[in-house]
């Protein structure tokens, strides 16, 4: 750890007069074995590490230009091309007097433990054993009648910030995951699930929880057919609501906001939402797949309410966004790795959980469409409009429970109006891998399209 | 077929044979080096700004050792012997059977040349720039409620080289060149948002031939258009698809699940089904790895095949599915040419390149014309499908009613979903008009670049997912 932040400030003590600079630096170690057949199919290892720089010329009296160069090694020749290169690409960059640096701002980060040495400690052989049993598990049910895919999979992580604007950070986690893909038949009929488990070290993965929820899935999928088209109300499963929220929060990027690709963009302050809604990030919540004490400017993360019973109450800013939008980073700044540039986003999204579980909510809807998958979110979703579309996999609900499959059918709205339309939202809250918790949640008024 | 060049190898052949013959020495029927050397540089206009001009580099190899049905696999940014030897020890972990002494030599290089006429690497950055701020104008002057415009370029050079313990040395030297405008347009029912890229297997001159400022005003034309747009319909409709509208159809209806991997694993709708009649008798579908300057075009595959073309469907009748090495393998049949995979840290698998639907004989806008009602799709989004069952779905982009035989309102975007082999029969009228779409598809966590193409078509039926009751 300490190696990588000392890189990191070798890198940004070689700034020049008139520019700040700016190093990311970044190393992994990730294992994956795939199981077919009670057999290893394939098993990868690697480590892999690189380097992200930027470079802001502020010797201009219009405001700085920044210019980003990345290379995936941390060899020394390799780091001084890439800072050359950064510098480079800076001159031709537009000068813009927002674009600064993030300056540390006297928030203290959260003491995070989100490193498990029993990702290192765990012999190889326990891992590949993990996903044979897995798919020995999922294959042994007399419905399913292939296991597409049975995986472990982990992986360490480790990063270095630093930067002549004061910032020193360093963020390191671990996690491992098993996933399995079910196809289920009788006769032509065929239907799909899978199931996951995710935890910080193998000792947390639950191999029973996976394979149950792969069969479950694939096989009270069998006899789906087609429904009628029909305005209903959609009970979503946790899995996709978690998905959902993660569609939602693009539109409460500070960045999407200033620059005019969010609709809720000029609404602070107003009912964006049923008044139930309350909706909260916090990557400082250790339980949150994405939790970290630090963002991509090495900021100290924090807990941030959007939306609160309903009224929109702020947005998610790294330091560029703030500026431009006359207010101070929340500590939200996301990059995709050493190659990305920070933006804005978020990390762990919850909303506050009802009292209700998936069967009292089942119950309480009594008709309509349960969700258990979704296809076609980047084609059919769009954050900018609102425009909502999805292929949707699932069971109807008559009397207040999951009735018969359905399957070849969307489900559509606007996720203004699907804000508007929360019904219920689950106390079943479940941490899940990406952006968002899972919670059931149960909205209204949504059209069916099939037959 | 490649030639041979005379700029030097990645690694040398010497120090290739020794990394192999150690990857064996535990055992294992086949061991492969993949190295790559990939340079990137990309730009982004935003809100009227430069906001970042990027370069990347990134090399590094991979070790592939296969034993029976079980695949090692390492990777490492270490180029030097000591780093692949390193690698190799790692990868052949899953063979420790004990092999002995192994003796690997490797045949002839074949090695191809980079397909451009200017590298990008050679162009002044500020030429790049300029493009980026003539689209910025075109689209903002198409009409005054385009309120935000973001513009891309990108390049990357891509050289590889496949070594493997059958004697294999290939090597590629691959080219890319995309542009892409998004707008966002304001109107009084809110925001609509258009796209539209060019992506090629070419060099900077690719410029010379198609204006920026043209890719600019179908992306603002279509983002003003859909202001006024109504919600689509809900339900089953007659739909039209354009010619070069994505070609995305057939991606998901069957080329996901004409990829050997699905087969093999009897993961597909398709398995068993060679020789027998599986879409319309107007669809002959083809893969075709070799169409010059396509996005999904490469002289040799991530596994050191040649890029082929493979007729998938020949009149309704499937003909084959795409193959790797693995699959072929256990099908005791060579690789069609279709093993790719992202980069050096990641393993091959069966992969489209241009997937295509060969023109018929019909007249685009007759097509429209003898269709009463249903729905015509200019533009398409992208799909995803669920192989095992056939399930898929694609989104539009830019869509009218069709009344009367007449394109009339424009829709708001939404997704179709439909059955593969059912969607397939349902095609009864294919056009002249034939077009390529560049895409990126996304398998098993790795994307790769694709082409799509397909001329003007009708589906008698498949459901649409508006909120128009």
């Amino acid at each position: 750890m300490s190696e990588l932040l000392s890189l990191a400030e070798d890198v940004v003590g070689r700034a020049r007069p008139g520019e700040e600079v700016e190093a990311y630096v970044a190393r992994g170690h990730d294992l994956e074995v795939r199981a077919y057949e009670g057999e290893v199919e394939s098993l990868a290892s690697a480590s892999s590490s690189g380097i992200g720089v930027r470079v802001l010329l502020t010797d201009g009296e219009s405001g700085g230009r920044l210019g980003f160069a990345w290379a995936g090694s941390l060899d020394r020749d390799v780091v001084e091309a890439t800072l050359a290169e950064a510098r480079d690409n800076a001159t031709f960059a537009t000068p813009d007097p927002d674009v600064v640096f993030a300056q540390p701002d006297g928030v203290t980060a959260a003491s995070l433990d989100l490193w498990d040495p029993g990702v290192a400690d765990t012999p190889t052989e326990r891992k590949v054993a993990m996903a044979i049993e897995l798919e020995r598990l999922v294959r042994a049910h007399p419905q399913v009648r292939q296991v597409d895919s049975a995986d472990y999979g982990d992986e360490r992580v480790e990063v270095a910030l630093a930067s002549t604007t004061g910032i020193r950070a360093t963020n390191r986690r671990t996690g491992s995951f098993i996933s399995v893909s079910a196809i289920a038949g009788e006769g032509a009929d065929t239907q799909t699930g899978t199931g996951f488990s995710v935890a910080r070290s193998p000792e947390g993965l639950d191999i029973d929880a996976a394979g149950a929820d792969a069969i479950l899935r694939s096989t009270r999928m069998l006899g789906a057919t087609k429904a009628p088209s029909a305005r209903v109300t959609v009970v979503f499963d946790r899995r996709v609501a978690s998905t959902l929220l993660g569609v939602v929060s693009s539109a409460l990027s500070g960045e999407a906001v200033v620059k005019g690709r969010s609709f809720f963009a000029g609404r602070l302050g107003e009912e964006v939402a049923a008044g139930a809604v309350t909706l909260v990030d916090d990557p400082t919540d250790p339980r949150a797949f994405a939790a970290t004490a630090y963002d991509g400017e090495g900021l100290a993360c924090r807990r941030n309410v959007l939306i609160e019973d309903g009224v929109l109450r702020a947005f998610l800013y790294d330091t560029v966004s703030a500026r431009r939008a006359g207010t101070a980073s929340t500590g939200s700044a996301v990059r995709g790795g050493f190659a990305g540039t920070p933006g804005a986003g978020c990390r762990a999204l919850t909303l506050r959980p009802g009292v209700l579980d998936q069967r009292a909510i089942l119950e309480a809807v009594g008709a309509g469409v349960y969700v258990q998958s979704v296809t076609g979110v980047h084609s059919g979703v769009n954050p900018v409009s609102g425009d909502f579309s999805v292929g949707i996999e699932g069971l109807m609900i008559r009397d207040g429970a999951l009735a018969e499959p359905v399957r070849e059918v969307t489900v559509a709205s606007t996720l203004q109006k699907m804000l508007q339309s929360v019904l219920h939202i689950g106390g079943d809250v479940e941490w899940l891998p990406g952006i968002a918790a899972g919670q059931t949640l149960a909205i209204g008024e949504m059209q069916l399209s099939g037959s | 077929m490649p030639v041979v060049v005379d700029s030097a190898p990645l690694i040398e052949a010497a120090v290739l044979e020794r990394v192999l013959a150690t990857s064996l020495a535990g055992g294992g029927d086949m061991a492969e080096v993949f190295a790559e050397d990939r340079q990137t540089s990309s730009a982004m206009l935003d809100d009227k700004k430069v906001e970042e001009l990027s370069s990347g580099r990134e090399r590094g190899a991979g070790i592939r050792v296969v034993i029976g049905e079980t695949t090692g696999y390492a990777h490492t940014a270490d180029l030097s012997e000591a780093g692949l030897l390193a690698a190799a020890e790692a990868a052949s972990a899953v063979a420790r059977q004990g092999g002995g002494t192994r003796i690997v030599a490797l045949g002839a290089r074949q090695a191809a040349s980079p397909r451009a006429e200017i590298l990008p690497s050679e162009v002044a950055k500020s030429a790049k720039l300029e493009l980026l701020a003539r689209a910025d104008d075109a689209a903002r002057s198409a009409g005054g409620a385009i309120t935000q415009v973001s513009v891309g370029y990108g390049d990357s050079r891509r050289r590889v080289l496949i070594a493997t313990s059958e004697g294999v040395l290939a090597e590629d030297d691959q080219v890319r060149t995309r542009f892409n405008v998004s707008c966002v347009a304001t109107g009084d029912a809110g925001m609509q948002t258009g796209y539209e890229s060019l992506a090629r297997t070419e060099g900077f001159e690719v410029f010379g031939k198609s204006g920026v400022e043209e890719i600019a005003r179908a992306a603002a034309g279509r983002a003003l258009t859909k202001l006024s747009a109504r919600p689509a319909p809900s339900g089953e409709v007659p739909v039209v698809l354009a010619g070069g509208s994505g070609g995305i159809l057939f991606h998901e209806a069957c080329g996901h699940g004409l990829e050997a991997d699905h087969i093999v694993k009897d993961s597909s709708v398709y398995v068993g089904q060679v020789g027998e009649l599986v879409a319309s008798p107007l669809v002959t579908l083809v893969d075709d790895g070799t169409v010059a300057g396509e996005w999904g075009n490469y002289a040799i595959d991530d596994e050191g095949r040649p890029a082929a073309r493979n007729v998938l469907i020949e009149n309704g009748v499937l003909t084959d599915y795409m193959w790797d090495y693995l699959r072929a393998r256990k099908e005791g049949r060579l690789s069609s040419g279709n093993g790719r995979r992202q980069s050096y840290q990641h393993l091959p698998m069966v992969r489209m390149t241009n997937t295509f639907l060969l023109a018929g004989d019909e007249d685009p806008d007759e097509v429209i014309a003898q269709t009463p009602h249903g729905v015509y799709v200019a533009k398409l989004g992208g799909g995803q499908v669920n192989t095992a069952t056939g399930d898929f779905v694609f989104g539009t982009s830019e869509a009218y009613l069709i009344e009367d035989g007449r394109i009339t309102e424009p829709l708001r975007d939404a997704n179709l979903i439909g059955n593969g082999p059912e969607v397939l029969r349902r095609i009864d009228v294919v056009a002249t008009d034939f077009a390529m779409m560049p895409g990126t598809c996304g398998k098993d966590g790795q994307s790769v670049p694709v082409g799509c193409g397909q001329a003007t078509l009708r589906i008698t039926g498949i459901t649409i997912g508006g909120t128009a009751a």
